[in-house]
Parts: C-alpha cells; sequence; structure tokens
C-alpha cells in the first residue's frame, strides 16, 4: 500500500468517525422530533397528570425541572466562581492546590449515582432537609461543580495579566484588581461553563431519584423543603413502569421532547447573555 | 560600588544597598543611588540587566511575583517603603506606572481614565469628568478624543492608547511616574509626542524610565544610571555620561561595543 493511498485512507476513516457523531445526535433529534411534536398540546404542557402518569399532562415535571436547574445555578455558579477565583488568583501553586484541583477533577469523575447517595446521606438525612428541591438543587449542585469551576478558571486565566497589572498599578486592591478588571472579562467563558451545567443538572436522573424526585405528584412545590417531579425521571417512570407501554409511548417521546426543549430553551437564554458580554468587552 | 548624590537637588526617591532576587538567583546587587525630584532619569542598559526589575522595585510591583525578595532600603517621603506598616495600594496611587506594552481597560476612554479615581472612591459624576478631561488634557490627548469619550479605549491608535495611559496614571495624581520603555512599541511619530510630553510632565512630576533607545535616553533625560549584570555600573548626568562616561563599561554600551 503506498503512501497516497495510506493518506488518502485516513482522510476518510477520520472523516467517517467525525460524521458518524453528528449522524447519532441528528438521529436522536430526529427521532424524538418525530414522535414527540404530535404529543404536544396546550393541555399536555398545562395539567396535572392523571392515572400515575398515563394520561394528562406533564405541568409538575416541567415546574419541578425548571426549578431544580435554576436551583442547581443559583448553588453551583457562586461557590464554582468563588473557588476558580481563589485558584487562578490568589493561590500560588503548591501542594495543597495541587491537592484541591486533584479533588476537583476526581469530583468530576464520580458517577452520578454516587452523587445521589451522597445527597441522600447528606441533605436529606443528615441535614434533615428530607427528599425536597433543597436537597435535590444541592446534590446537582455538587454534580455541576467541576465544570463550572474548571471553565470559569479557564476564562479567568484567558484574560490578558496586563490588566491586572494596569489596574495594581493604579493603586487597586487584589479584589478591586479582580472585580473590576478581570471578572467582567471573564463572564463569556463563565457562562460557558453555566450552560454545561444547566444542561447536566436538567437531564440527571440518578441524583434526583433519592433526593427530591416524586413518581407522582399532580401537585406543584410551594416551597423549598417540596418534592418535585422531574422530567428525565418521569421519563424513566413512564419507559419502565407501565404496564400499557403502547399507551404512554406518545408521553414519553412528549416528554423527551420537552426536556430537550427546555435545556435548548435554558441554553439558548445563557448564549444571549454570552454574546452580550462578548460585545460589551472585546479586546 | 557606586554611590552619587545629585548635589542641591531634592531627593524623591533614596534607594540604599537595595538587593532582589527571583528565588535563589540575585537580580540585583547592591542598588544604591539617588534620584531627584521633578527631573527625568533614565535607567539603561543590554537586555536581563536588572532595569525594569529596578523599576518595579520602586512601586513594590514586584510583590505580585512568586518567591520575589528584596532587601535594602527604598526611601519615599523619607520612608522607607518596603517597611513593616507601609500601605502598598498608597503606594501605588502615589508612584504611578507606564507599561512598554499599552494596556487600556477594554472600556471607554473615559472609564479608562475614571478607573483609578472610581476605586479610590470618587464617585460623584462632574468630579469624575473633572479629572477625566484635566489628565487627558495633561497627557495631550483631549483634543482627539474630547468628542469620542464613549467610545472604547481599544479602538485608539497605538501611540494613543499609550498616551490615554499616562493620562490613566495621571488621574491618581501620583508624585513619581515610572515608564518602562512607554515608546518601544511606537512608531518614530507617536515616540516623539510621547517624549514630548515626558519633558512637559517633570514639570510637576518625578520621571523615572527605563529605555533601550540610546537616543531617546539621551533626548528626554536629566539623569541617567547605566545598569549592567544587576549591578548599577554609573550613575550621573546625562551629558556627563553620554559625552564623559568615567567607566569604560558605559562607554562600550552607549558607544554601541555591546548590548
Amino acid at each position: 500500500m503506498n503512501r497516497h493511498l495510506r493518506e488518502s485512507l485516513a482522510i476518510h476513516l477520520l472523516r467517517l468517525v467525525t460524521y458518524s457523531i453528528v449522524g447519532v445526535v441528528g438521529y436522536i433529534l430526529f427521532d424524538i422530533v418525530r414522535h414527540g411534536l404530535p404529543a404536544i398540546n396546550w393541555a399536555f404542557l398545562s395539567e396535572m397528570p392523571r392515572r400515575s402518569g398515563s394520561e394528562g399532562g406533564i405541568l409538575p415535571a416541567i415546574v419541578g425541572t425548571l426549578y431544580l436547574t435554576l436551583g442547581t445555578i443559583a448553588v453551583a455558579l457562586p461557590v464554582g466562581i468563588g473557588t476558580a477565583i481563589y485558584l487562578s488568583e490568589y493561590a500560588s501553586g503548591n501542594r495543597l492546590t495541587e491537592t484541591i484541583r486533584l479533588a476537583i477533577t476526581t469530583l468530576a469523575g464520580v458517577p452520578s449515582i454516587v452523587f445521589g447517595l451522597f445527597g441522600l446521606g447528606l441533605f436529606v438525612l443528615f441535614c434533615k432537609f428530607g427528599p425536597s428541591l433543597l436537597a435535590g438543587s444541592l446534590t446537582l449542585a455538587c454534580m455541576v461543580l467541576p465544570t463550572i469551576i474548571v471553565t470559569s478558571e479557564e476564562a479567568l486565566r484567558a484574560v490578558p495579566q496586563s490588566f491586572r497589572g494596569a489596574s495594581l498599578a493604579l493603586g487597586a486592591t487584589k479584589w478591586q484588581a479582580i472585580r473590576t478588571s478581570v471578572l467582567p472579562f471573564s463572564f463569556s467563558g463563565i457562562i460557558t461553563g453555566a450552560i454545561l451545567g444547566i444542561g447536566r443538572a436538567a437531564g440527571e436522573t440518578a441524583p434526583i431519584l433519592l433526593t427530591v424526585a416524586a413518581f407522582f405528584l399532580p401537585s406543584l412545590p410551594k416551597s423549598i423543603f417540596d418534592q418535585v417531579m422531574a422530567l428525565p425521571y418521569h421519563l424513566y417512570i413512564l419507559a419502565t413502569q407501565h404496564p400499557d407501554t403502547d399507551k404512554v409511548l406518545p408521553l414519553q417521546y412528549g416528554t423527551a421532547f420537552v426536556l430537550l426543549a427546555m435545556v435548548l430553551g435554558l441554553s439558548l437564554g445563557a448564549i444571549i447573555i454570552r454574546i452580550h458580554f462578548r460585545r460589551k468587552y472585546k479586546w | 560600588m557606586v554611590r552619587n548624590q545629585p548635589t542641591a537637588l531634592e531627593a524623591a526617591i533614596a534607594v540604599t544597598n537595595l538587593q532582589f532576587f527571583y528565588g535563589a538567583s540575585q537580580a540585583l546587587f547592591d542598588i544604591s543611588l539617588t534620584i531627584p525630584v521633578r527631573q527625568v532619569t533614565a535607567l539603561i542598559g543590554p537586555s536581563g540587566c536588572g532595569k525594569s526589575t529596578f523599576l518595579r522595585t520602586l512601586n513594590r510591583m514586584n510583590d505580585i511575583i512568586d518567591n520575589a525578595r528584596v532587601e535594602g532600603e527604598v526611601l519615599i517621603n523619607n520612608a522607607n517603603i518596603y517597611g513593616d506598616k507601609v500601605d502598598v495600594v498608597n503606594l501605588r496611587k502615589r508612584v504611578g506606572m507606564v507599561f512598554q506594552k499599552s494596556n487600556p481597560f477594554p472600556k471607554s476612554i473615559f472609564e479608562n481614565v475614571a478607573y483609578g479615581p472610581r476605586i479610590h472612591g470618587i464617585k460623584d459624576k462632574g468630579q469624575l469628568q473633572e479629572i477625566v478631561e484635566r489628565s487627558l488634557q495633561r497627557a495631550g490627548l483631549w483634543e482627539e478624543v474630547k468628542d469620542r469619550l464613549g467610545n472604547n479605549a481599544v479602538g485608539l491608535s497605538g501611540g494613543q492608547q499609550q498616551r490615554l495611559c499616562i493620562a490613566r496614571a495621571l488621574a491618581v495624581q501620583p508624585e513619581i511616574l515610572l515608564m518602562d520603555e512607554p515608546a518601544s512599541a511606537l512608531d518614530p511619530r507617536s515616540t516623539a509626542r510621547v517624549e514630548d510630553l515626558i519633558g512637559e510632565l517633570k514639570e510637576d512630576y518625578t520621571i523615572v524610565i527605563v529605555t533601550h533607545n540610546m537616543q531617546q535616553a539621551a533626548r528626554v533625560s536629566d539623569w541617567t544610571a547605566f545598569f549592567y549584570e544587576g549591578r548599577l555600573v554609573e550613575f550621573g548626568k546625562t551629558t556627563q555620561v553620554f559625552t564623559n562616561p568615567r567607566k569604560k563599561q558605559t562607554e562600550d554600551y552607549i558607544t554601541g561595543r555591546f548590548g
């Protein structure tokens, strides 16, 4: 086999594996839209479920997932950004910070069901929050923290060192320099981390299974100590717990479609904010 | 060891036996010199001779480097800036700095100049406007930008950006201005403007400028310090250093035989 042949073989092979990824994503989207869209109507989106989810709408699951995602971001973003600022701006490269980084990487590799058990042990039982929005959001926040820390730290490091120097040389304290001439310029990168976090938080089933999600709860939460239904868990229930699979299949697809649309919608919001910051601070 | 006291001139900065270390390696050896007030002092020498490091010891910008260590004394207004109770923030307010590469924030021209006063607590809009106008005028930039103060500073030319950085430094009303090769990235016309500006500013400010450009040192400075391998080789009146250097090394350097 000569070199030219091998060259073109390599190109085609690489192209094939790349396209196949797009193919898989495309097929999933196509399948969900094709079967899910016909199941969507106003009643499906705005009504309570009946007969353990085999009839009626999915309003409480939509609201539950929305609250869970927002709760997760509300907890994970400040903690994650704070950690990233400390690591990138204050901590020097010693053994302690190396250990912290190792811990963050390890945290990123922990299976989501382990987060669920951890949340059950710490938030539900030990802190006595019970199965609740609070416990679920905190558990999901732990899970998305590594993503947010790592992307935020990268975003902070991408801000030119000269901005910090300029600020310090004018007599800014370190915190003033970070707040006024580093953070604003790293927002677009930090928001990218938030987007990734949103996607994971909204879609995860295992961490909420043990900490918040209700099998069937035809009412909306009134406080952060209430249990909620959630789209991914509802989907799991529909797919595994109903004897009449033909009847609930359209509902499954509809739920999957709504979940997908919600993640996209939340991400789209974050992307719009990111574009705004990119426009505002260009250098 | 060289010890030169400009006679009969008030000292802005008095440095005594200054040593500087990056970790285990020593970058400055036993520097002693007195920088006179409201004069331009040029620091010259080949790359890596320690002149920029020395400049940065004067406003403690080296503090942000890990493992940096200073010994000796730097007196400004008769107080050692490496003393125990020194407020570094306050020091940097009094000793302003302009960097080699112009580094405006990607904000409006107005916000760049107002940045310093703002972090020092000035909130009054009218007062800020006054400071911005005065500083831009002092830096010779006002006429060029007065109609577009809201525009992003990144859109200015290189020379304008550097004058903006000078205006930004002036806005916090320093006594001393440190300039680290402020014109090295500029074209000849912009360089000439910055040099003229330095001549005007010395009426009110003590200026210490690092430069690679011999002609520039000769043109703008009253005093010249020649550094070589972390040591101060010669310090004296610029006219004397350039026409009648006392040390062979200085003569070799300024006549272009090395460095």
